[in-house]
């Protein structure tokens, strides 16, 4: 499928770090490839952390109101109750974000969902382009040599050259 | 029902897989088919009967027979 000579393209910005945010711009671009669509991730700000060798991408719910609270383990009305915790305990309590980054994990695992490495490596390997912003580099103190390989370093001028070029335009 | 034929070069299981592994998977699997090759994939998620459909429009790989059952989706892709 092509719109007159070149295969359709996407261009994403990954804006956000935290694990439930590192899904959709891999997600979309993992599956636009696999449907012989051409993409180009370009990665700022908090979004960059997202293409560090060692990902640490975790969630808040403290900053989540609307994220669900839920167990990945027990009987399936236990599972479905969403949990009600107020933000005095989630903003509060040490430790909070690292346990529902863990059960947000174990969920995933189990309901099948791909994990945020694998489906950036399958971006990877179907020739995805991932951007890092060199502006945020030098502002967060980010070095190229801590990103995967094949991730290219261009800033707002590299993406809209791309982006100018596109069929499908989104800002996560 | 299956054509008795129809030779099945590759089967792919996806069962258990979620959005959107089973498109990713079967795109793996089918790029290293010859042209006309013959994909059978089994699924669980029942977002691929649609999401297979768009797959399908999108890369020109026919579903060329897909069922139902006992929670399980079947789709036999005829490479494009």
């Amino acid at each position: 499928m092509s719109n007159g000579d070149r295969p359709t393209r996407m261009a994403l910005i990954a804006s956000k770090g935290t694990l439930d945010w590192a899904y959709p711009p891999f997600i979309l671009a993992s599956t636009a490839a696999a449907l012989d669509m051409e993409v180009a991730i370009f990665f700022t700000f908090y979004g960059l952390p997202l293409l560090m060798k060692d990902l640490k991408a975790s969630v808040s719910p403290h900053t989540n109101p609307a994220m669900p609270m839920k167990m990945p383990f027990g009987p399936e009305g236990f599972q479905g109750f969403n949990w009600p915790v107020p933000n005095l305990i989630s903003g509060n309590v040490p430790g909070f974000d690292s346990m529902a980054t863990s059960l947000m994990k174990q969920t995933f695992k189990k309901k099948g969902v791909a994990t945020i490495e694998e489906l950036r490596e399958i971006c990877i390997e179907s020739g995805a382009r991932l951007i890092g912003c060199q502006m945020t580099m030098d502002v967060f103190g980010f070095e190229k040599d801590q990103f995967v390989d094949g991730v290219e370093i261009g800033g707002a001028a590299t993406f809209l050259e791309y982006a100018a070029e596109s069929d499908i335009n989104m800002f996560i | 029902m299956t054509e008795p034929d129809l030779v099945i070069a590759l089967d792919l299981d996806c069962r258990g897989m979620n959005c959107p592994l089973p498109i990713l998977k079967t795109k793996k699997a089918i790029t290293g088919l010859a042209t006309g090759d013959v994909l059978r994939v089994v699924a669980t998620d029942p977002g691929s009967v649609a999401d297979m459909a768009a797959f399908s429009r999108r890369t020109g790989n026919e579903i060329i027979e897909q069922g139902e059952g006992d929670g399980e989706y079947t789709f036999l892709f005829r490479k494009g």
